[in-house]
């Protein structure tokens, strides 16, 4: 029964974790610790909650998670009593659903990315003062990144005419930060589970943490590289500048998100000691050892 | 792609050749790239005689307007397919924005 429970309680740790996470601001002194903290979290989170159903179901053979499912496969046999059945059917669901979850986020994402490929082969076009960065005929401000194996960087018209000079640099090497991390595959699980638990206010925060994080982190990236200044009023003039067409009330978290970041750029509040941030890396590296483990474990 | 968008009106293989003479295709290549773009729906095609006439199914700014919504997050179902520089921000929200700027930019 030990595994069950210490299952149980490490799936119910990491989801007051998680809610505590949303709203507390060290994290943004150290975004790319805190980003693996919520990816530990998060599949601490799945591995515990199918853990702890598969340990209760599988109790009673005494073998653990892992090899009491290779029994169960191997020998056909049921685990007696309607509870554990039970048990062992939602267990087995989760697990499924959270899976296959992901897998299909991806395949449409991977589609999405194609066609969104394809026709910036058709309407786009280079241009000589931006090498490598493809331009997109429209006056509306956009900047992103197409993610993928060949990562391309696409910006409008709009923005070449609204930034200076030194502000679009700053917005090319924001946009090479994703590229080079491949931040799109920090936000998928948390955009795939987003998308199961729509109505659930924690998953949806979680999504917007950790999306904003990984701006944070590319902005620390593009730093290292350009006036932080500069990237900041980049920043604010898309905000500004994007007033055209914007379904209304669509978009409510976008100032307090952008003013978050211009802040942190302007004045940088004292760094995290590098000890603290080994730390939660560390932790985080512990937490996602930690369900694995009690999937062995026998009673 | 492009010269069909410029020209306006259906087209055959030859014909689209001739336009894009510059580059000195030869005609099978011409004829491959339009019946793959057909094949993936961005061209209609019509018989015409022994030949396919070709057009565009859909215009330039059409497309472009797609890539936009996506760009722009405004397709409703946010995904993680594309990462953004920034959202833009409506009504009084921009004011704030706006506000910032200045103060930064005065300094």
């Amino acid at each position: 029964m030990i595994a069950a429970v210490a299952l149980a309680a490490l799936a119910a740790v990491c989801a007051v974790s998680a809610w505590r996470m949303t709203s507390v601001r060290w994290t943004w002194r150290a975004p790319r610790a805190a980003i693996a903290l919520w990816q530990a979290l998060g599949l601490t989170w799945g591995l515990a909650s199918v853990g702890a159903l598969l340990a209760y179901a599988l109790e009673p053979w005494g073998r653990g998670v892992i090899h009491g499912l290779v029994y169960l496969v191997t020998h056909w046999r049921e685990p007696s009593g309607l509870q554990r059945v039970g048990a062992l059917a939602a267990g087995l669901a989760l697990l499924t659903v959270l899976m296959a979850v992901v897998v299909v986020a991806m395949a449409q994402t991977l589609q999405a990315r194609r066609r969104h490929r394809l026709l910036l082969s058709l309407v786009a076009r280079d241009e000589p003062a931006v090498p490598g960065v493809r331009v997109v005929d429209h006056p509306g401000a956009a900047a992103y990144c197409v993610p993928g194996l060949k990562s391309q960087v696409v910006i409008s018209e709009g923005t070449l005419s609204l930034l200076s000079r030194d502000e679009l640099a700053a917005v090319l090497a924001h946009e090479d930060a994703h590229a080079r991390e491949r931040h799109d595959l920090v936000l998928l699980p948390f955009a795939a589970l987003r998308w199961v638990l729509p109505w659930s206010k924690v998953v949806r925060d979680a999504n917007a943490s950790v999306a904003l994080l990984v701006e944070m982190a590319a902005d620390d990236h593009a730093r290292l590289r350009v006036p932080p200044k500069r990237l900041a009023t980049a920043l604010l003039r898309f905000g500004t500048a994007g007033a055209f067409a914007t379904p209304h009330g669509a978009l409510g978290m976008g100032a307090e998100n952008v003013m978050a970041r211009v802040n942190r750029l302007v004045q940088p509040g004292p760094a995290m000691r590098k000890r603290y941030r080994y730390g939660i890396v560390a932790g985080a590296a512990l937490l996602t050892t930690t369900a694995p483990l009690l999937w062995f474990l026998p009673q | 792609m492009d010269v069909l968008w410029a020209e306006g009106g259906p087209l055959t293989a030859r014909e689209v050749g001739r336009l894009i003479a510059d580059r000195d295709l030869a005609p099978t290549t011409v004829m491959t790239v339009l019946d793959r773009l057909t094949r993936k729906g961005f061209l209609t095609r019509v018989r015409d005689g022994r030949a396919w006439r070709y057009e565009p199914a859909a215009s330039r700014d059409a497309y472009i307007a797609e890539l936009m919504l996506e760009a722009l997050d405004m397709t409703g179902d946010r995904s993680a397919a594309l990462t953004r520089f920034a959202q833009a921000v409506s009504g009084t929200e921009a004011d704030v924005l706006r506000k910032a700027l200045t103060e930064l930019e005065e300094e």
